[in-house]
């Protein structure tokens, strides 16, 4: 009991709001015109998983959400070597780097859509330069905390600069690196869900703003769980797969 | 690396300006050149890239339009409201999650997975709910920002060294006492920093929400210039914005360092 009870306690109390606004909703005290009842809502899911290729949506996300994956673990990861390298280069754009973190990059996606056009790759390029950043600091942050002690280990064995690098900073870095790019991964979800609802184009973003344009409420209401549940467990997949590849300290 | 030995040679004539200096006036300079160039090349379409010049007149045309600082006013309105609705609640959540273990479990799981979700596919049901004025615009970032700032308030507080809440105890201090004396002077930390990201994604979530629809605001008036293939004036809007949402970022950070130093 007192392992369940919380999480009982949880689902209980969501239950119960689902029922109270339901109850609402059929009183007339709130508008199904605005707020559709909960019934109506679950009913709609198998219609719009029929009816608006879904499947077919939610690849288009999850691939441009991969492709950004790959490009952030590439450029970002790199990006986080060269800045250890050059420690001139490193003092130089260090704050740039963090400052770009807190920039709201997706604010500028008319910027994208100008370059890139009306396409997947506008997606992907925001979800790119927003994800950027965390990699490229905590790939920075894992080489630079390096065990002093195993630095010295490298030294003893007289291990050339690129032994040094592949067999001590490298695989000590790891752990900052896998963080980064969970947290990098998830900036690119949020991104691309986000500017595909923005510019109506691709996948599980756009399927939001079809709905909402021919006012299905109840679909609108289902995608946005549907959305929501997606990026739940695509965090949770993030955070499984963090913990499976990370070497054990 | 040769031209690192330039830099480090200037550096030693001019000790006043240190290498790296330099080395970002270098960088700043080469992107500025490389703009310069690609927008005088012809490879991009006419105006993609307009020509620095080009954007230096937008910028003062823009800051010396009273329509853009009616404009900014509306947007500033609307994030300070958000900040203010999301940050309020948010604290107030955080301490009670952080405060109380067995609502920690049962609630804090939702808010965990909740808030990395894109907030801005909410916008429909806030249009439904809260119009298509301010409202809407409000609402979008105050739920940006109650997330960021509940969860790090939530775990500043478990944080708190049990010896001041002992100590708070032991003067008979009150609820409200153990608050206002105990706890927020004891979170300062986790409470500037979300305060610090409800504030980027507050923003976010506003500005966002504002070039979806609307007739006033920072984020019409990108989405404007967008529309009227207007790009300096686009560019300068957005080189604004930047500077605002880095500053402002920097700002609430160094608020709260100082505060340490002086605590």
């Amino acid at each position: 009991m007192s392992r369940f009870g919380p999480v009982a306690t949880g689902l209980l109390c969501l239950l119960l709001f689902f029922a109270g606004m339901q109850a609402l909703i059929d009183s007339g005290l709130i508008s199904r015109y605005i707020v559709p009842a909960p019934s109506e809502i679950l009913q709609s899911f198998g219609r719009v998983v029929m009816e608006e290729n879904i499947g077919r949506r939610f690849l288009v996300t999850l691939s441009e959400c991969l492709t950004a994956g790959v490009m952030i673990t590439v450029f970002g990861v790199a990006g986080g070597v060269l800045l250890y390298r050059y420690k001139l280069l490193q003092q130089a754009v260090e704050t740039w780097v963090a400052a770009l973190a807190a920039a709201p990059v997706v604010l500028a996606y008319p910027l994208f859509m100008v370059i890139f056009g009306r396409n997947s790759w506008t997606i992907i390029m925001i979800g790119f330069v927003a994800a950027l950043p965390p990699v490229i600091l905590k790939t920075l942050e894992g080489l630079l905390g390096t065990r002093k002690v195993l630095i010295n280990v490298g030294r003893s064995f007289n291990l050339s600069a690129s032994q040094q690098f592949w067999k001590i900073m490298f695989p000590a870095a790891l752990p900052s690196i896998f963080v980064g790019i969970r947290l990098g991964l998830i900036f690119a979800l949020i991104n691309v869900v986000g500017v595909e609802f923005l510019i109506n184009f691709g996948g599980l973003g756009q399927l939001i703003e079809d709905l909402a344009e021919r006012y299905d409420l109840p679909g609108t209401y289902a995608a946005i769980c549907f959305v929501i549940l997606v990026s739940v467990l695509f965090f949770m997949a993030v955070e499984k797969l963090e913990r499976w590849l990370r070497p054990v300290n | 690396m040769a031209q690192t030995g330039q830099l480090t040679k200037a550096s030693e004539r001019a000790p006043a300006v240190s290498p790296v200096t330099l080395l970002r006036i270098a960088i700043v300079l080469g992107v500025l050149a490389i703009w310069e160039f690609l927008a005088h090349s012809g490879w991009l379409y006419r105006d993609v890239v307009p020509s620095l010049v080009a954007i230096g007149r937008a910028l003062g045309v823009l800051l010396s339009n009273p329509d853009y600082w009616f404009n900014l006013g509306v947007t500033l309105y609307e994030i300070a409201c958000a900040l203010a609705i999301g940050g309020i609640s948010g604290v107030v959540v955080g301490l009670i999650l952080g405060g109380n273990r067995f609502l920690a479990r049962a609630f804090e799981a939702y808010l965990y997975y909740l808030g990395p979700t894109p907030k801005i596919i909410f916008f429909p049901v806030m249009i439904m709910w809260f119009g298509v004025g301010s409202g809407s615009k409000i609402a979008l970032g105050t739920l940006s920002c109650f997330f960021p700032v509940a969860l790090s308030v939530a775990a500043g507080m478990r944080q708190i060294d049990r010896v001041l809440v002992r100590v708070g105890k032991s003067f008979r201090a009150n609820t409200l006492q153990m608050i206002w004396k105990i706890y927020l002077p004891a979170m300062r930390h986790p409470i500037v920093n979300g305060i610090r990201l409800g504030l980027g994604v507050a923003l976010i979530g506003t500005l966002l929400a504002e070039t979806k629809l609307s007739n006033k605001g920072i984020g019409f008036l990108i989405i404007n210039a967008y529309s009227t293939f207007d790009m300096p004036r686009m560019y300068a809007n957005l080189i604004v914005l930047f500077v605002l949402a880095i500053g402002a970022n920097a700002l609430v950070g160094r608020l709260g360092g100082l505060n340490t130093l002086k605590g």
